[in-house]
């Protein structure tokens, strides 16, 4: 049931199949176990790559499960076997951490359509034998946590003590409330929203398109005539990135400095800092991450609307909800800004929830969640201790 | 940034400690204005309220989530709206309607959400705010009431009576009106209201309004 490969790729190659799970568990549901998706198709067999932290108490109530964001993946506080990097949110979670790891057992799975060991474009349909491509159904955020719902069954979890992340993960926060009021005591949505913005639809639409005009995308078909298209997915990686950050922390960290020259070249090359930047950060995200799974992962965001489902009311969406909510957005967040997660505190003041709602101050936009933010950590500590003590787990 | 919660001291604040006795346990509670938590705290250490907060400062927000207690930043003028009818037993707001931009509107929404009311007023009608502003011809200035008239978020100053004045205008029920002076000794406001307007340096009203009021 739980195999443990190292996935060794050369720069340069095409991702072969990810089925390699990069040091993680993974869990397989049969072809008598599919995934339902919201597109009314199933997918099986299933894989779901996960790590996991900490040890579950004799109870099993002490689960917290960490959701990523768009890029993230299961590595969230142990070293990325790709990168050697430590885990994407070790800030956060660890022993004596605000997700105290010494308390709590804490699981984080890649999602569904992702491409660090889950079934993603860049997995083989047993169907037809080759990388599903395209052909992989469009997921949605509600199909990523339907998946981890059943990891969860699989891993004899009854309920979560705490469900939280960031971006998208805070969206599969959100759903995870919705979807399953009873399975979830505490939630943490940071930094997100109830639906995509048109303007967060439109920066993801440019991303896709500049992945889809890359000669190397081949119609999603790049792995099966092992190219990559890594142009395309790079500039996608860029655009986002000016996302992730305000104009404040570009204009601290880059200014108008040169890069490693005295005098403007008058042409093309990089000749500014924060061009040099974006190149690096572009393809080092090439290495580490599948062009087609960046399509799966917008869209799945892009189609992220709660309120839509439930008739336009965001409040019809949490009706029946128990759990305590500690919402948390950050003053210089762009992408995901405070108003959005505002009108997620008076859906759930409107239906009575209890709620928290903490606005950081910060610099350092929507990527905030993500790096060294004191008040982050001592909001999210006394909410996880007040709900630890409502649980009776200290 | 956040420091380590600050230690609090036992003794509450007067008026909140006579909000606190009038608050039954087991009761769903909204402390609108709840500042760094004192009261929500109190409730909850002394009488297991796990109640919520809404406060203005987001420094004040922090420290309260810091220490676990439910609360939102939000603002007393715009949020309530946004609270379901009778969603509470009891709706507090201490010492902060003189700094709502319509308090008329916010004492009808606290009486939407909530069964029962608490509201806590400084009282401008106190004897040492009046000799202030008769005396040194100044806008008046106590330890209750520290700030300039210039740096000050208070916009909507009244007195005992005023108040009572505005609740007889909303048609609303004035079950318990008591008065602290300035060492905290309460007084319930009955047939000496003159003098409690006088010697009161706050007021304390519970308020509620029949069904259909």
């Amino acid at each position: 049931m739980v195999k443990t490969i190292k996935n060794k790729e050369k720069p340069g190659q095409s991702r072969a199949d990810t089925s390699v799970a990069s040091n993680s568990a993974v869990m397989e549901f049969a072809a008598d176990e599919p995934l339902k998706l919201d597109c009314g198709k199933e997918i099986s067999p299933l894989k779901i790559a996960y790590q996991t932290y900490g040890t579950l108490n004799e109870a099993r109530s002490n689960a917290i499960l960490v959701c990523h964001a768009l890029t993230g993946d299961q590595h969230v506080a142990s070293e990325h076997p790709e990168t050697g990097r430590p885990g994407w949110w070790t800030a956060m979670i660890g022993p004596g951490k605000s997700v105290d790891t010494d308390r709590y057992f804490v699981i984080c799975s890649n999602v569904i359509g992702g491409c660090m060991g889950s079934t993603g474009p860049s997995t083989i349909n047993s169907d037809t034998g080759t990388p599903y491509g395209l052909q992989l159904p469009v997921i949605t955020i509600a199909d990523m946590v339907r998946a981890q719902a059943m990891l969860l069954g699989k891993l004899e979890i009854p309920d979560l003590f705490c469900v939280i992340g960031g971006s998208m993960g805070g969206m599969q926060v959100l759903q995870w409330a919705v979807d399953y009021p009873d399975r979830v005591f505490a939630a943490v949505p940071i930094a997100t929203a109830a639906r995509h913005t048109s303007q967060n639809i439109a920066f993801h639409e440019v991303g896709r398109q500049a992945i889809m005009a890359d000669n190397d995308w081949l119609g999603g078909d790049y792995l099966k005539h092992e190219t990559n298209p890594r142009k395309g997915l790079a500039v996608a990686r860029m655009t986002a990135h000016i996302t992730y950050l305000s104009g404040e922390a570009l204009h601290q960290k880059f200014g108008r400095n040169l890069q490693n020259r005295a005098a403007l070249t008058y042409g093309f090359d990089a000749d500014f800092q924060v061009e040099s930047y974006l190149r690096y950060q572009g393809s080092t995200f090439v290495d580490r991450f599948d062009a087609n799974s960046y399509l799966y992962m917008t869209r799945a965001m892009d189609y992220f609307d709660l309120a839509g489902d439930h008739g336009g009311i965001l409040a019809n969406a949490f009706k029946g909800t128990f759990a305590r909510f500690c919402i948390v957005s950050f003053t210089s967040d762009w992408l995901f800004p405070t108003q959005g997660n505002r009108e997620i505190v008076h859906a759930l003041n409107a239906v009575g929830a209890n709620v928290s709602f903490v606005e950081v101050e910060t610099d350092k936009g929507h990527d905030s969640f993500l790096l060294d933010t004191p008040e982050m950590f001592a909001t999210i500590s006394g909410f996880m201790s007040a709900a630890a003590r409502k649980r009776g787990l200290d | 940034m956040i420091q380590t919660p600050i230690s609090r001291t036992p003794e509450l604040r007067k008026d909140l400690a006579l909000i606190a006795d009038m608050i039954e346990p087991g009761a769903r509670v909204l402390d609108i204005g709840c500042g760094e938590g004192e009261l929500l705290s109190y409730l909850f250490e002394a009488k297991g309220i796990d109640a919520r907060g809404i406060e203005l400062s987001q420094a004040g927000v922090n420290l309260c989530v810091s220490q676990g207690l439910s609360v939102v930043q939000g603002d007393a003028d715009t949020d309530l709206i946004n609270y379901p009818e009778k969603g509470f037993d009891v709706v507090i707001l201490s010492q902060t309607i003189q700094a709502t931009q319509k308090p008329h509107i916010v004492l009808e929404q606290m009486l939407r959400i909530g069964h029962k009311i608490i509201i806590s007023i400084p009282n401008f009608g106190y004897w040492r705010v009046r000799l202030q502003l008769l005396f040194n011809g100044t806008m008046p200035m106590t330890k209750s009431l520290p700030e300039s008239w210039y740096e000050t978020p208070n916009i909507h100053f009244c007195t005992i009576r005023d108040f009572e004045n505005l609740c007889s205008n909303l048609d609303v029920t004035v079950e318990k009106q008591l008065a602290v002076d300035s060492r905290g000794y309460s007084k319930l406001i009955s047939s000496s209201r003159l003098l409690m307007n006088f010697f009161g340096e706050k007021a304390v009203f519970v308020l509620t309004r029949d069904a259909g009021g």
